[in-house]
């Protein structure tokens, strides 16, 4: 699903105006502003669906907070689908 | 009359040739399953059976002269040495999966010689398989690809063990076959078998060493392994089956696979050697566009993960198809959208082509696949365009339909027959466009051609490509 948009560099995060600067807010900007169709692709409740993995900064979000992460300048996060193709 | 007899008579001579092939196939498989002296072959007939428990692998103390010749080049290797040479003749890998991923893995773990190699796979050799799984070749297509993967690497090391599992593992054999094996490479193509190998390999206490690729991108993960997270712990729900995408549907540049295999042989390998793995708790994630490897830190083995944490609820295997809710195969899956009164066969589609009945034939592809090949006639509009209610491409198929119609004398419902490469995305078209707003140009009526253009390739044109 990210095949056309394989990456989107923000210039300045409180352009986003995320209500807590957290991942949670991010994705509810993400599913806001850039899925335009089928965000079940995407996300599943607040967070991303299974089979979803978050990267902040080439770590496994789990280990980062997951949805409470508080975003910092020039982070670098990343969604990954996982592959199971052989 | 004499069209019919003579066709019949063809048809009677091409059946005879089939069987007489068949014959030569089961033959064939059988000699290549039976092949050097030692090893335990489960060839088709007892492929219901997985074969009982396998004598342990030879403790061999020392190296032989034909052996120290062989392996001379990686021996002179500190970090492996006489003593990781040993370790590996002692190790017994199960390959689970003999495609785009086991075939240069098991290649790389034979000509490394190691002990034993349990390869398991239910499917045959396939013309579309050839440009990733490199072991099989033309002359072996329709094969068991565990059988033919067993013959090529014979050829490469034959003092290796070679035990081909000719069907899928299931949740009733899985455990048994696990507990035989030192180390598991999970190179399957499905989501229930990678949950399946994972609760497997924590079940019985072995490390399992994951890969996958797609596209033009891979990953390899190490799980279960000196502590760090399985499977689950990463994934402890699985993902919905529509999210899924196969070779098949996704594509896949054959050295993907390759690259990633690979890799996971040499995780194998240090593994089974004693260097210990880099990858445990880690993952590898290999983007073949870019040309970029990242390293990426995974979560802790999880203290409440389903199967290998503190309380697991997962004790013994369980319905994996059912837990994931698709099949275990990567073949694609059969949508049933439509009720039968919107859809066509092939058949009747050729047959208003052959009475000319006006109407607009819609090709739903990508742009990728319309390249490859298509039917002359037929007006193309990729499902995504039709998903998002893509302004210029709605006006362009109205301006089609429009111009069709004036060809008939105002038909109230026009109709629309929309095609895809498989019977799935033509009925999601089909949907789309009905639930359209009526335009100026009336009314159409959608319906979809069921099977799609390898059903008109395998049915009615035989010459039309299919892929």
């Amino acid at each position: 699903m990210w095949v056309e948009r394989r990456s989107s560099r923000v210039s300045d995060l409180s352009k986003l105006e995320l209500s807590h600067g957290d991942i949670r807010s991010l994705l509810k900007w993400i599913k806001q502003n850039l899925l335009k169709e089928r965000p079940e692709l995407f996300m599943q409740g607040e967070s991303v669906r299974p089979g979803i993995l978050v990267l902040i900064n080439d770590a496994d979000w789990e280990l980062m907070g997951e949805l409470d992460y508080k975003l910092q300048d020039q982070d670098n996060v990343l969604f990954i689908s996982t592959l199971h193709g052989g | 009359m004499a069209g019919g007899a003579e066709a019949a008579r063809l048809s009677a001579e091409i059946s005879r040739r089939e069987q007489e092939l068949r014959g030569l196939r089961e033959r064939l498989a059988a000699v290549l399953a039976g092949g050097a002296a030692g090893d335990v072959a489960a060839t088709e007939e007892g492929a219901s059976a997985f074969p009982g428990e396998l004598p342990p692998l030879p403790a061999q103390a020392s190296l032989s002269t034909a052996d120290i010749l062989r392996y001379s080049r990686q021996l002179v290797l500190p970090e492996l040495g006489v003593r990781g040479q040993l370790r590996l003749s002692r190790s017994s890998v199960l390959v689970v999966g003999c495609g785009g991923l086991g075939c240069p893995l098991a290649q790389y773990l034979a000509a490394a010689g190691v002990g034993r190699l349990g390869l398991v796979d239910h499917d045959v050799v396939e013309t579309s398989n050839l440009h990733r799984q490199v072991l099989h070749g033309e002359a072996r297509r329709g094969l068991p690809k565990a059988v033919s993967a067993a013959a090529a690497l014979r050829l490469l090391n034959s003092t290796v063990q070679y035990v081909p599992y000719c069907c899928a593992l299931s949740p009733r054999t899985a455990l048994e076959l696990v507990r035989q094996y030192d180390v598991v490479a999970d190179c399957s193509d499905n989501v229930p078998t990678r949950y399946l190998v994972n609760d497997a390999c924590v079940l019985a206490g072995k490390p399992l060493v994951s890969g996958s690729a797609l596209r033009l991108e891979g990953q390899l993960v190490v799980y279960n392994y000196q502590g760090g997270p399985c499977y689950r712990c990463l994934f402890p729900k699985p993902p919905p089956p529509e999210t899924v995408t196969n070779c098949a549907d996704g594509g896949v540049l054959g050295v993907v696979p390759g690259i990633m295999g690979c890799i996971q042989a040499l995780e194998v390998l240090k593994i089974a050697s004693g260097m210990g793995s880099s990858f445990s708790q880690f993952m590898l994630m290999f983007d073949a566009r870019e040309g970029r490897f990242r390293n990426i830190k995974l979560r802790p083995k999880k203290a409440d993960c389903a199967v290998c944490g503190d309380n697991p609820s997962v004790t013994c295997l369980q319905d994996y198809e059912a837990f994931c809710g698709s099949s275990a195969t990567d073949k694609c899956r059969t949508l049933h959208l439509l009720s039968s009164e919107d859809r066509v066969s092939v058949e009747e589609y050729k047959q208003l082509l052959d009475e000319q009945v006006p109407h607009v034939l819609l090709d739903v592809r990508p742009q990728v696949e319309v390249d490859i090949c298509r039917l002359v006639h037929a007006v193309h509009i990729p499902l995504s365009k039709l998903e998002e209610k893509d302004e210029e491409c709605l006006e362009y198929l109205e301006k089609r339909i429009c111009e069709e119609k004036q060809r008939t004398n105002g038909q109230t419902y026009f109709p629309v027959y929309v095609v895809c490469k498989l019977g799935n995305d033509s009925q999601k078209a089909v949907r789309i466009l009905q639930e359209l707003p009526v335009k100026e140009f009336g009314s159409v009526s959608a319906k979809d051609i069921k099977g799609g253009l390898m059903a008109w390739a395998s049915k009615i044109d035989p010459t039309f490509p299919q892929y």
